[in-house]
């Protein structure tokens, strides 16, 4: 269809951001690479030797990266599950008939707006915790115990901050994709007698594969690399609890200096990042086709 | 009779959807409430919603401590600036990703996202030295570059999805008029994609405004924006809860603001391409 | 002719020198005495018009990976850094500090607390100066102990702590024994348990650099810390550092809390603390092995040696530790609120001594403390609460997370030692000691 020259075109206005981006990511990656195989922390200046696999060896073998690729996986996954389902339901909500609607979004909107780091000092400070949080007055008040979040269920408490924050974005995606369903099709559903049930699994859910889809992407490419919320509440622990594999690399790079092993750290977090990203690019092709 | 229980419907779903947003909103009053309480106040075993004495200690202590306007006019340079560079780098390509698709152009488009997989704190050390050499530590431009390629995959993939919903019928059309590629984008296709520019535009702002990592790692005294300023009040010695509510309110509500402001913008061009 | 002109174009230049202001930039952690520090230093620039300052106020680990990266990368963008005792020594060797031989004629170096002294000196030269230093100690509340029925000695013994704790306890009332850091980290729970276990008889390394998490005296001072955490610890102690604790111990939810000494000004203030007058001050405990369970820390002001104007941060560096700051806060803040811990003659000062109740037990605390030998059984290292190692924040935060897991009951007591054990020989495997 397209011309020559418009094909000539599309590559020079291409170019920049290609070149950009490549620049950014390879510069950086080939010094993270060459670091990657020497002995080198930042805090013992000197010759940096060559010493091969080794800040592999132990980054691989870290009791904590084990544990800390599940906590990845469970912090994703978790969240994900939340802010879908808990979007999804609030979409449709938001799709009645109220009054005030307009004033119902912007509440629901606003934690998009938060910064991480305010977000986790917030429900941290002020909600979670066991003594002088405001959950912690509020079970007291029904006579019960506190929950001591950040020991007791150090994970799920992260995962209840970041779904909190990312609950708007998937809910205003979804509710966008609502408001485009075929109002036509639903009355002839209602026609044919169809429950309100059946008329979410067989209308309205295929209708929202492709936002879902959307919001899935997004949202793990954020969540991936999940690291102030960890930083300012749990700093990854007790143990390992709630160590993910940024963090971990942090800990590596920003604790130990050790800028060779926290290098090796990141190369492999870019290789798990790299297969995400060949699951996702299926899943796109599949649903985002057209 | 269908019209009152159509209003009952619309009363349970009414008060259904204020109870559960008003719960998603709680944190942030309860944070913007706070910052009006004294200390003392603020960590009360029997807190108080609304009957307190409300003061503006915190905000003169916070102002007083810290210059906040020159981190906010750092935040605002940083969002804005780095949002508006990387618009005019990612519309030519979305525009050419959109349509003059190749057999690549998908696995093009998956290699930007994935660049935003790289973990910041793994690249810090190189990065960190980079900007030594090139004398951008603690400067608005170097963070203005660093959001703007943190961002790009973003806008162009946003800006990728919003542009293959315009018809290319109309493309055409235009160009059997005899436009040119110029006056084709200027004339034809600007004005159709301003929502989704928009929205791009402001999604990047509240991304870079929000983004505490490389702010806070390449800043000192003259650079730091809002997220330098939080770090400062983020566990400070003794009662803080009132400080830390007045500190995050300053940095949380121009953003909300503006959110708030633009929701509609916003919300018309986030569909991600999900919207058929 | 032309020589007139060289030398007039000189005298500009040198005038000219003299009117532009030079800006220093000083990093510094966000407590309350640096803060005044900021607030006075209006007082600094009047007396040296040609100096601007400018502040960057960090929280303190955020502060630590800044300067710490920009020291050891040379990226220049401090003039003057607020650095701990622990990093002092490793930066000094490696010649990244310029030493302070260029101090005010009247500073009086001589004047400095020894202990605090001799671990900012490279060779006997100052490559930090002390902001303000601080030792542990017990604080306790004196209408609990008195309701408990108990009289806290002036050095008390572990035993007796865990005895007043338990006796102190009143968890319907939200009254809990004992505050102890319990967040992880090398500078929170682990600097409290380090100087405990010193009292224990524990140390970190043998003489080999060989770990020594798998012996008794570790296994006996975690599993105390543990036991009297779990009987008369507030909830969500594993989340607690010194903020923490303070704020709990301020609005009156702690019998005791054993922690910095500074923290006595904080305590005793009234319009922070809810139970200003009623808190006394102790030793901090031991086991009769002939140490105490104290650390010792101080916040010192430093200059990199990247820095241009090391002039300009010199001046600097002499006001802010000087004893004319220390009067100068004492006239503007009060006695109470001068930075403590650094100087003899403040702890002479019938005036302080008035003011601050806890004087003498810091000064013992602080002059009790020592760093080269700070174990029952020798070790490789200095450093009372720390090892200082380049590796030791990283380790010691791992530790510290293991030591958190064992107070919140996710592992026992000999699971967080040995996994503690292990992740510090490989570290240690890797940093290839013994060196």
């Amino acid at each position: 269809m397209a011309t020559t020259q418009s094909r000539t075109l599309a590559k020079f206005m291409l170019m920049p951001s290609v070149l950009l981006l490549l620049g950014w990511m390879i510069v950086p990656l080939c010094m993270t690479l060459y670091f990657s195989f020497l002995d080198y922390n930042l805090l013992i200046p000197g010759e940096h030797e060559f010493i091969g696999f080794l800040n592999y060896e132990f980054f691989i073998t870290d009791p904590a990266f084990t544990e800390s690729f599940f906590n990845t996986l469970l912090l994703v996954g978790g969240v994900l599950t939340i802010t879908i389902c808990g979007g999804i339901g609030l979409a449709i909500l938001l799709d009645q008939a109220i009054w005030g609607r307009n004033y119902v979004r912007i509440m629901v909107l606003a934690p998009f707006f938060v910064m991480p780091t305010v977000s986790a000092l917030v429900w941290k400070n002020m909600l979670m915790n066991p003594v002088n949080g405001l959950f912690a007055h509020f079970s007291s008040w029904l006579g019960m115990n506190p929950i001591d979040f950040f020991a007791q269920v150090p994970l799920l408490s992260i995962i209840i901050i970041v779904s909190w924050q990312w609950l708007p974005f998937a809910a205003l995606i979804l509710l966008t994709a609502i408001q485009s369903l075929d109002r036509e099709q639903l009355e002839a559903a209602d026609l044919d007698g169809a429950g309100p049930f059946s008329k979410f699994f067989y209308i309205v859910l295929p209708h929202l594969s492709r936002a879902v889809t959307a919001v899935i992407l997004i949202e793990t490419i954020f969540l991936l690399s999940i690291f102030a919320e960890i930083l300012v509440t749990t700093s990854g622990g007790p143990g390992y609890a709630s160590t993910n594999i940024t963090y971990l690399i942090y800990t590596q790079s920003l604790l130990q200096f050790d800028v060779g092993g926290g290098s090796a750290g990141g190369i492999v977090a870019v290789i798990i990042a790299n297969i995400v990203a060949i699951f996702l690019m299926r899943l796109i092709g599949k649903n985002l086709e057209g | 009779m269908a019209i009152t229980s159509s209003h009952k419907s619309k009363l349970i779903y009414t008060v259904l959807a204020w109870t559960i947003s008003g719960l998603i909103f709680f944190p942030i009053l309860w944070t913007l409430l706070t910052s009006f309480k004294t200390e003392a106040e603020a960590i009360s075993a029997s807190p108080s919603l609304f009957m307190f004495d409300w003061t503006l200690e915190n905000y003169r202590d916070v102002l007083e401590r810290s210059p906040y306007f020159t981190h906010f006019w750092n935040s605002v340079v940083i969002s804005i600036g780095s949002s508006l560079l990387g618009l005019l780098i990612a519309i030519p390509a979305a525009w050419s990703m959109a349509f003059v698709q190749t057999k690549r152009t998908k696995n093009l488009l998956m290699w930007m996202l994935s660049t935003k997989m790289l973990p910041p704190v793994g690249v810090l050390i190189p990065i960190y030295l980079l900007f030594r050499d090139f004398g951008l530590l603690d400067t608005k431009l170097g963070l203005v570059i660093v959001m703007t390629l943190i961002n790009l995959p973003i806008m162009v993939w946003m800006l990728y999805t919003y542009f293959r919903e315009i018809p290319s019928e109309i493309l055409e059309a235009s160009r059997m008029d005899g436009a040119t590629i110029i006056e084709e984008v200027f004339h034809v296709l600007l004005p159709i994609a301003l929502p989704g520019i928009a929205s791009t535009l402001l999604l990047n702002v509240i991304l870079a405004w929000n983004e505490a990592f490389w702010t806070l790692i390449l800043t000192a005294a003259n650079a730091a924006p809002l997220t330098a300023f939080i770090a400062s009040y983020s566990s400070p010695e003794g009662l803080f809860y009132a400080k830390l509510s007045a500190a995050s309110a300053m940095a949380i509500v121009p953003i909300l603001i503006l959110g708030w402001f633009s929701q509609k913008q916003l919300v018309r061009g986030l569909s991600f391409g999900a919207v058929k | 002719m032309l020589n007139k002109l060289t030398m007039l174009a000189c005298g500009a230049l040198t005038m000219s020198a003299a009117v532009t202001a030079e800006t220093i930039t000083i990093a510094t952690v966000n407590n309350g005495d640096m803060i005044t520090m900021k607030e006075l230093s209006s007082d600094f620039e009047a007396k040296n018009p040609d100096i601007n300052l400018k502040w960057v106020t960090l929280e303190e680990n955020i502060l630590r990976q800044r300067v710490t990266t920009d020291v050891a990368t040379k990226g220049g963008q401090y003039d003057v850094m607020t650095i701990g005792t622990y990093e002092v020594p490793i930066w000094g060797k490696q010649g990244w500090l310029k030493p302070l031989d260029n101090l005010d004629a009247d500073y009086d170096k001589d004047d400095l607390l020894p202990a605090i002294r001799s671990g900012l000196s490279i060779n006997d030269k100052l490559v930090a100066a002390p902001f303000y230093g601080e030792s542990s100690m017990v604080m306790y509340r004196t209408d609990l102990m008195e309701k408990a029925g108990l009289e806290m000695p002036k050095a008390p013994t572990w035993t007796f702590i865990r005895k007043a704790a338990k006796a102190m306890t009143d968890k319907d009332a939200g009254i809990y024994g004992i505050c102890l850091r319990g967040k992880a980290g090398w500078g929170e729970n682990i600097a409290l348990i380090t100087s405990m276990s010193n009292s224990f008889g524990a140390r970190w390394f043998d003489e080999n650099w060989k770990p020594q998490f798998n012996t008794q005296p570790w296994q006996d001072t975690l599993q105390f810390y543990v036991d009297v955490m779990e009987e008369s610890g507030p909830p969500g102690a594993s989340a607690n550092g010194f903020n923490e604790n303070l704020a709990l111990f301020q609005t009156g939810k702690c019998g005791m809390w054993i922690d910095a000494t500074v923290a006595g000004a904080f305590v005793t203030n009234k319009t922070d603390s809810e139970v200003a007058d009623k808190v006394g001050f102790a030793l901090a405990p031991d086991n009769g092995l002939g140490k105490r369970g104290n650390w010792l820390w101080a916040w010192n002001l430093a200059i990199p040696a990247s820095s241009k104007k090391s002039d300009a941060a010199m001046k600097f560096v002499s006001w802010a530790t000087s004893k004319e700051y220390t009067a100068l806060v004492a006239s503007k803040k009060g006695w109470a609120k001068v930075p403590p811990g650094t100087r003899k003659s403040l702890y002479e000062n019938p005036e302080y001594l008035k003011a601050a109740p806890f004087a003498q037990i810091t000064l013992d605390s602080i002059q009790s403390a020592d760093p080269v030998n700070p174990t029952v059984d020798p070790v490789p290292y200095v450093g009372v609460q720390f090892v200082a190692i380049p590796e030791f924040q990283g380790i010691g935060t791992a530790v510290g997370q293991q030591f958190s897991a064992a107070l919140t009951g996710r592992m026992t007591v000999k699971q967080a030692l040995a996994s503690s054990q292990r992740l510090t020989e490989r570290a240690m495997r890797k940093a290839r000691y013994p060196k």
